[in-house]
């Protein structure tokens, strides 16, 4: 073993081997690029609307406390499906108008119950938010979460 | 000290040291909002806090690996660092940046990527840092010795540097932007970083053991290989249900998987390094937070990253509290130990004293590491039970939190015992300059001094 595997090497093999997996990672990329584009999210158009909402959730940290597709922190309830939770994934309407009022419902105040603090956001805010959530709830994730608790 | 510009590495490590503590007391902080929600509530959100929480984590990791670099390459290429008032420079760049953007979270000025949350013009003053660090080093190297532990060093913050470019690629699409983002957090996480570490821990292990350096750098070779080849990959065990494709589920069960190897051989490697040792190094605390490191990185990064790795298993165990027990363990072990493993090396020497027992920062390690394994259980118990009742029952995530709080209040505990821990080892580093309790034994005393021992 110490004979046949020498400095040099070992060497040659972290290099090489590196780069032939930095190869294939790439490869593999490029075509899950393209797989999310024209199938996993081409469900629904990636309107003006839903990039507003992104630039909300952003803006808001919204991540600092929310999972989204299981990603984030683990203090508040995933947001990936909440669409589907409150029953108008396919209601833009709807969406909205509940989004509306959870958000300007929110803190609750309640003594020994987690607060999701109040964010100030117009209509255009809220719509856009709630058009971002139900353009990410129509991803398709593998039929992730397993159930609609999320 | 051999080197007058080594000295450039204690103002990164004193920056690195004020960054854990504000790193820390965030962690309970936002440990005690989980007992009692209303703390803070209107002030501080748990939002905001979390973001100083990570940040202050990601950044000083960072400060303590540039501080490594310029106290190793010199002793390595056997020469001074190319430029003493560059690295400087470097730094205050980085310490504007992270106060601005410490500052700017107070006030909701904030990105919204998870861990990237830096406004602009800090990511782009990080990039100019990482430049002129890398310019830095690299000249450095180049003009002296080549090593193996330089060669390795370099290769890791070279591309750690390079992936720091997806920090400014955020695509409208969702699941683009969740899969380039992986690209700086997984890849710096569980393959660039353990390049880094792989490099510190060859070094220190080669200062502290005295075994010969071909044995020292063959091993090293070995392990980053195993890293890189089953990390890079690995990321796939990210692509499982973001909006990428099925044979994700597959590839990133199978490299994952092996993403223990490494990390198995990086504990292997200190422990055998000890045994073969035949010097009697007189840090012994340097020597228990190598091992201690590699031990923790093992069961942290290797055996809970595994545990739920396999995509049957993620399905259920995907964004819970199990995540967050691999998480704090895997970064404590992984990067937060080997920081302060080179930190407890270095600092006798930067100052300028002998190391003497170093009784107070062993008993820092002790209460570190008791205090983040006894969280590791913690949050994997309430990962359980929250997997079991959420996923597999479908009871909703809020119902679920209030029927964990016993774990939480437990894990508050030990985060109290963590920041005892990181408070009395900046203590220990900093003000304690006389001989503590210990003595050595007759039978096998440590040596008083460890200067006249060369490196090889």
């Amino acid at each position: 073993m110490a004979e046949i595997l020498t400095k040099s090497r070992a060497r040659n093999i972290f290099y090489g081997g590196s780069l032939f997996f930095v190869v294939v990672f790439v490869l593999l990329t490029w075509q899950s690029h393209h797989h999310i584009v024209a199938r996993s999210t081409a469900g629904m158009p990636l309107t003006e609307a839903v990039v507003h909402g992104k630039h909300v959730w952003e803006r808001n940290s919204c991540i600092n406390c929310h999972t989204l597709h299981g990603e984030g922190a683990y203090f508040a309830p995933e947001l990936g499906n909440v669409m589907t939770r409150w029953g108008v994934q396919d209601d833009p309407e709807g969406a909205f108008e509940i989004m509306r009022g959870w958000i300007d419902a929110q803190p609750s105040g309640i003594e020994g119950r987690r607060q999701m603090p109040h964010f100030e956001l117009s209509d255009e805010d809220v719509r856009g938010l709630a058009e971002f959530l139900r353009w990410a709830d129509q991803t398709d994730t593998q039929g992730w979460p397993p159930n609609d608790a999320g | 000290m051999r080197y007058q510009t080594q000295q450039i590495a204690y103002w990164y490590f004193l920056a690195a040291l004020a960054l854990f503590a504000v790193q820390v007391l965030g962690g309970l902080t936002i440990g005690y909002i989980y007992i009692q929600p209303n703390f803070l509530a209107e002030v501080f959100p748990f939002h905001i806090v979390r973001m100083v929480h990570t940040n202050a984590l990601i950044v000083w990791l960072l400060l303590g690996f540039f501080g490594a670099a310029y106290f190793l390459v010199p002793e390595e290429s056997e020469t001074e660092i190319f430029s003493s008032k560059l690295a400087y420079l470097q730094l205050i760049i980085l310490l504007v940046g992270t106060l601005g953007a410490v500052i700017g979270y107070g006030f909701k000025v904030h990105g919204g990527r998870e861990f990237l949350e830096q406004p602009l013009w800090v990511r782009l003053g990080i990039l100019v840092a990482a430049v002129i660090f890398l310019f830095n080093i690299s000249m450095t190297v180049l003009r002296g010795r080549k090593t193996a532990i330089t060669g390795v060093l370099l290769t890791g913050l070279w591309l750690l540097s390079l992936l720091w470019v997806f920090a400014f690629i955020n695509p409208a699409n969702l699941s683009l932007d969740k899969m380039y983002w992986w690209f700086v957090v997984h890849l710096w996480v569980e393959a660039t970083w353990e390049l880094v570490m792989a490099a510190v821990l060859a070094f220190i292990l080669l200062k502290l053991t005295g075994v010969d350096r071909e044995v020292v750098e063959k091993w090293l070779y070995v392990i980053v290989a195993t890293a890189l080849f089953s990390g890079i990959l690995g990321t796939g065990h990210h692509f499982y249900w973001i909006g990428t494709p099925g044979y994700w589920q597959w590839i990133g069960s199978i490299f994952s998987t092996f993403e223990v190897v490494p990390f198995f051989l990086m504990m292997s490697f200190a422990f055998v390094m000890v045994w073969k040792g035949r010097r009697n190094h007189p840090n012994k605390a340097a020597l228990l937070w190598s091992l201690g490191s590699s031990t923790v990185a093992f069961f942290g990064a290797g055996v809970w990253g595994f545990l739920h790795t396999l995509h049957g298993v993620n399905f259920y165990s995907h964004g819970t509290q199990i995540t967050a027990a691999h998480g704090h363990l895997a970064f404590f072990g992984a990067y937060v130990a080997m920081n302060l493993a080179i930190i407890t090396y270095a600092m006798p020497i930067l100052r300028n004293r002998e190391p003497f027992n170093q009784v107070l920062n062993m008993t820092s390690f002790w209460l570190m590491t008791g205090g983040m394994a006894f969280m590791t259980f913690t949050l994997t118990f309430a990962g359980t039970i929250q997997t079991h009742m959420q996923r597999v029952m479908g009871e909703y995530y809020m119902t679920v939190q209030d029927d964990l709080v016993i774990f939480y209040i437990m894990r508050f505990g030990s985060g109290v015992a963590v920041v005892l821990g990181a408070l009395l080892f900046i203590y220990s580093q900093l003000v304690v300059r006389k001989q503590e309790v210990i003595r050595p034994g007759r039978a096998n005393p440590a040596p008083e001094t460890s200067d006249p021992i060369p490196g090889e």
